[in-house]
C-alpha cells in the first residue's frame, strides 16, 4: 500500500515500467519437482511447536498457521501433528489391520486385512475438521500465547477417503446388540488406544481412512492408516491404525485415565470427554498482526461444531458489546470447518474483535467466564470459548480476555 | 459411574441406532481379508480393561521392579519417579489419607504445581496396560509379562501405596485396585461422550447492548510476547497486515546452503536416528548439536573423537540418559556427521 502510493507520485510503479526478470526470460520445465512445493515466499507459514509446551520433540504437538490459511480445507503439508511417541513412515505392504472381539461371541470372525483388501472395498470421502481436545488449552487460566497458530493451531481439516468402519464390522460379524464400544489401537510404540462409542460407528461416519487430500495419508498423519471420527477430539483418530476389538465395556486406556481427563472444581476428573463444541476463531487479523493503515479489513475466521452443522457466525467489534452476522462461505458441511467473512472498515481507533458460533443443535458459543464458573481453571482440555483479538490504535492486534 | 450414568443413553441409543442399522445393505463382499490366526490374535491382542479383562497370568516383586526401573526407567523418570526433566513426575502429591478416602486430596485444594501420575490415575490396570505397550520409551514391548507386574509395583511402592516386600499378582491385583490414592476421583457424568449429549454451558445470542462495559481481564503479559519467536517471520507478508517484530532473527552458525561435502549429511542422520534427541539448534533428550560445537570446536582431536562417540554411544557426558551406538555402517560415516556438527550443522 505505502509502495503503490508512493509510486503514485512518481513516474510510476517501478514493477510496471521496468521489464521483469520473469516477464524477460526462459522459465523452468514441466516436473522441475516432481512433487510440488510451496512457493519459496511462503516460508512463514510452517507447522511450529510452541516453545515449552512439552519437553521432548517426539511426544509433543506443532501448531498448523491458522493466519495464514483460506477456504476450509488444511494444505496437506500443514496440518497439524500430535505425536506420543515419535512418528514413523511405515511400509503399506507390511502394515496389517485386525478386527477381533473382547471375547469370541462378539465378534464371530476375527480377521486381519492389509491394505490391499481395505483398498478393494467401496470407499467413502468426506470433509471433517479434526481438533487436538487441548486445543486452546494453554488459555484456561489466562493469556497465555501470542497468536492465533499457538491458541487455536492444534485445529485442520481435509478430505477423508475410507471404508466405513461399520462395514467391515458388518463383515465380520460383530454383535452390534452386546458390543457397544470399539477400541482404537495405533501401530507406534505407544500402541495408542481409545474407546470410541458404537453409536458413532453405527452412524457410519467413523472412517477406516488411507487419503487425505486426494492422496495417501502423511506418514505425520498416519500412513497408512487412520480412524477418522468425526466430531470427536483428534486422539481418537488413531493414527497407524493396526488394530480394532468390539467390547462390551469402556477401556480406560492412558488416553482416557491419565491424560484427556478435565480436572473439575471439585477435584474430579471427567472421564471420557470426547466431543469438540460449537467453536468459532477469528483467523485474522489475529494476536501478533498489525494493521498496516486504516481503511477496509476482511474479518476472516473458522466455525465448528462435532454435534452437526454451523448454523451461523456473529463478528463483535466492540468487545462483545454489539453483533452482527457474518456471511458463511459454502460449502457448509455436518462436523467441519466453516468459513465466514465479514467486511469491516478500521478507523484507527481501538477495537476487540469477537466470533461467535451457533451450530445446528442451538449451542451457542460460549464466554470463557462462563466456562470458567462451572468448570475452572485447570480443565485444559475442550476450551471452546469465544476469543478476543484486542486492536490498538497503532494497529497492534494482541491476545487478550474479557 | 460410567457405566451407570450412561445406562439409560445406551439403551435410547441401541433401540434406535439398531432400525438404522437394519436398513443398511450388509456388504456382500468377498475374498476380502482372511481369518485371524490364534497366535497373531495373542500377539496383537493385549489390551488390559480396568475389569482386568486381558490381563495375563502372573507376579512380579517390588524388589525385581527396583532393579527394572534403576536400568530402564530412572534415567527419564528418576531415580524416585520424580523427575520432571523430560516428562511429568510419576510420584508426588498423595497422601496416606488419600488412600483411604479414594481421592487425592490436592487436586481440590489446588497445592500441587503439577499432577503426578499417582495423583491422577484411577485405575491399576491402566498403569500395566500402559507400561506393557509403550515402555521403556525408546524400547516398547520389550519387558517380560512378570518384568511388567514388578515395574508397576516399584511404582506403588515408590507412592507407598504397597509395602517394600510386596508381589503383585493377577490374583492381588483387585485389592490393589482398592488402594489407590484417586481410585474414585474421575467422573463419566457429562455431555460430551456422544453429540447428542448436553453441552455444560450455552451463551445467549444477544445483538445489541449486551452484558456491561466490556473490561479486559487477561492480556498477554510482556515476556511471553517474544516467548514464540519472531511473529514477523510467521505471518505471510501480503494484505493489510504484517506480524509483528517480536525478537531479532538469530544469526545461524552457517547460514546458507551446506557445503556439497555435507550433502549425504541428512540420510546419514535419519538413519543414525540423530535427530529424535538432538536438535540442531536446541536440546531434546541429549544436547543440540550447537552445544556439542560450543563445547568442542577447536579442541585437538575433536573430530575423532565425536566420530568414536557417534560410532559406539556414549553416557555420562551430559546427563544421565545414555546416547545409543548409531546404526551407522562406516567410520567414514560417522565422521562425517561428526565434521558437519562442528561446521554447525549447516541446513
Amino acid at each position: 500500500m505505502a509502495v503503490g502510493s508512493t509510486a503514485a507520485q512518481n513516474a510510476g510503479d517501478r514493477v510496471i515500467l521496468d521489464p521483469q526478470p520473469h516477464a524477460t526470460s526462459l522459465g523452468q520445465p514441466v516436473a522441475a519437482t516432481g512433487y510440488g512445493m510451496p512457493s519459496k515466499h511462503e516460508r512463514n507459514l510452517m507447522r511450529r511447536e510452541s516453545p515449552g509446551l512439552t519437553r521432548v520433540s517426539a511426544a509433543s504437538v506443532s501448531f498448523s498457521p491458522l493466519q495464514g490459511m483460506f477456504g476450509i480445507i488444511t494444505a496437506t503439508g500443514l496440518h497439524f501433528e500430535r505425536h506420543h511417541q515419535g512418528w514413523h513412515d511405515i511400509d503399506p505392504a507390511q502394515h496389517r489391520l485386525m478386527v477381533n472381539g473382547s471375547t469370541a461371541a462378539l465378534l464371530r470372525r476375527p480377521s486381519v486385512f492389509t491394505i490391499d483388501d481395505l483398498l478393494r472395498m467401496p470407499p467413502v470421502s468426506r470433509i471433517h475438521f479434526i481438533e487436538c481436545g487441548a486445543n486452546t488449552g494453554m488459555e484456561w487460566g489466562n493469556v497465555a500465547v501470542p497468536t492465533v497458530q499457538y491458541t487455536h493451531g492444534m485445529l485442520s481439516c481435509g478430505e477423508f477417503t475410507g471404508v466405513p468402519l461399520r462395514d467391515v464390522l458388518d463383515y465380520c460379524g460383530a454383535d452390534f446388540k452386546k458390543g457397544r464400544f470399539v477400541l482404537a489401537e495405533g501401530g507406534d510404540g505407544s500402541g495408542l488406544t481409545r474407546t470410541i462409542p458404537m453409536e458413532l460407528v453405527e452412524s457410519g461416519e467413523v472412517l477406516l481412512a488411507y487419503g487425505m487430500n486426494g492422496e495417501m495419508l502423511r506418514p505425520e498423519n498416519g500412513y497408512p492408516l487412520r480412524l477418522v471420527v468425526p466430531g470427536v477430539q483428534g486422539v481418537s483418530w488413531v493414527k497407524w491404525l493396526r488394530r480394532i476389538e468390539v467390547g462390551d465395556a469402556p477401556y480406560g486406556a492412558r488416553e482416557e485415565v491419565m491424560h484427556y481427563v478435565d480436572l473439575m472444581p471439585d477435584g474430579r476428573h471427567r472421564q471420557y470427554t470426547s466431543v469438540q463444541e460449537c467453536k468459532s476463531i477469528i483467523t485474522s487479523p489475529s494476536g501478533g498482526q498489525t494493521l498496516l493503515d486504516r481503511g477496509t479489513f476482511n474479518i476472516t475466521g473458522l466455525a465448528w461444531s462435532g454435534r452437526g452443522k454451523i448454523r451461523r457466525v456473529d463478528v463483535s467489534v466492540d468487545g462483545g458489546r454489539n453483533w452482527k452476522t457474518t456471511q458463511l462461505q459454502t460449502p457448509v458441511l455436518s462436523k467441519c470447518l466453516t468459513r465466514f467473512n465479514h467486511s469491516w472498515v478500521w478507523n484507527g481507533q481501538a477495537a476487540i474483535l469477537q466470533s461467535r458460533a451457533i451450530d445446528e443443535s442451538g449451542h451457542v458459543q460460549p464466554q470463557i467466564r462462563q466456562l470458567r464458573a462451572m468448570r475452572g481453571t485447570k480443565s485444559i482440555y475442550h476450551n471452546n470459548a469465544i476469543q478476543s483479538w484486542q486492536v490498538a490504535a497503532g494497529g497492534e492486534v494482541s491476545n487478550v480476555q474479557v | 459411574m460410567f457405566r451407570s450414568s450412561l445406562a439409560a443413553t445406551l439403551c435410547a441409543a441401541l433401540l434406535c441406532s439398531s432400525a438404522v442399522a437394519q436398513q443398511v445393505a450388509k456388504p456382500a463382499w468377498q475374498g476380502l481379508g482372511r481369518a485371524a490366526t490364534a497366535p497373531e490374535l495373542k500377539a496383537w491382542d493385549i489390551d488390559v480393561r480396568t475389569d482386568f479383562k486381558g490381563l495375563p497370568a502372573g507376579a512380579g516383586s517390588v524388589a525385581k521392579g527396583q532393579d527394572i526401573w534403576e536400568a530402564k526407567c530412572a534415567s527419564c523418570h528418576g531415580v524416585f519417579g520424580e523427575s520432571n526433566e523430560f516428562f511429568t513426575p510419576i510420584i508426588g502429591g498423595t497422601t496416606r489419607r488419600d488412600q483411604e478416602t479414594g481421592r487425592v486430596a490436592s487436586l481440590v485444594s489446588g497445592s500441587e504445581a503439577q499432577r503426578t501420575t499417582m495423583m491422577k490415575v484411577s485405575t491399576v490396570s491402566t498403569l500395566w496396560d500402559y507400561i506393557n505397550r509403550a515402555m521403556p520409551w525408546n524400547n516398547p514391548r520389550s519387558l517380560t509379562v512378570e518384568e511388567v507386574y514388578a515395574v508397576t509395583a516399584y511404582i506403588l511402592s515408590l507412592a507407598e501405596v504397597l509395602p517394600g516386600d510386596f508381589t503383585l499378582s493377577d490374583r492381588n491385583i483387585r485389592e490393589v485396585q482398592g488402594m489407590l490414592p484417586n481410585r474414585d476421583g474421575k467422573s463419566s457424568r457429562h455431555g460430551l461422550w456422544l453429540p447428542s449429549g448436553k453441552p455444560d454451558v450455552t451463551n445467549v445470542a444477544c445483538m445489541r447492548n449486551c452484558g456491561g462495559d466490556v473490561t479486559v481481564g487477561s492480556s498477554l503479559p510482556d515476556h511471553a510476547r517474544g516467548s514464540h519467536g519472531n511473529l514477523a517471520d510467521q505471518t505471510r507478508n501480503l494484505g493489510g497486515l504484517r506480524g509483528q517484530t517480536t525478537a531479532t532473527a538469530v544469526a545461524t552458525a552457517a547460514a546458507g546452503k551446506p557445503a556439497p561435502e555435507f550433502a549425504a549429511v541428512k540420510e546419514l542422520a535419519g538413519k543414525a536416528a540423530c535427530l529424535g534427541c538432538h536438535g540442531i539448534d536446541r536440546r531434546i533428550v541429549g544436547p543440540g548439536f550447537n552445544e556439542v560445537r560450543a563445547k568442542y570446536q577447536g579442541k585437538d582431536q575433536a573430530e575423532s573423537y565425536l566420530t568414536g562417540k557417534i560410532r559406539n554411544g556414549s553416557q555420562g557426558v551430559w546427563g544421565a540418559v545414555p546416547m545409543p551406538p548409531t546404526a551407522l555402517q562406516s567410520d567414514a560415516d560417522a565422521n562425517l556427521l561428526a565434521r558437519w556438527i562442528l561446521k554447525g550443522a549447516p541446513q
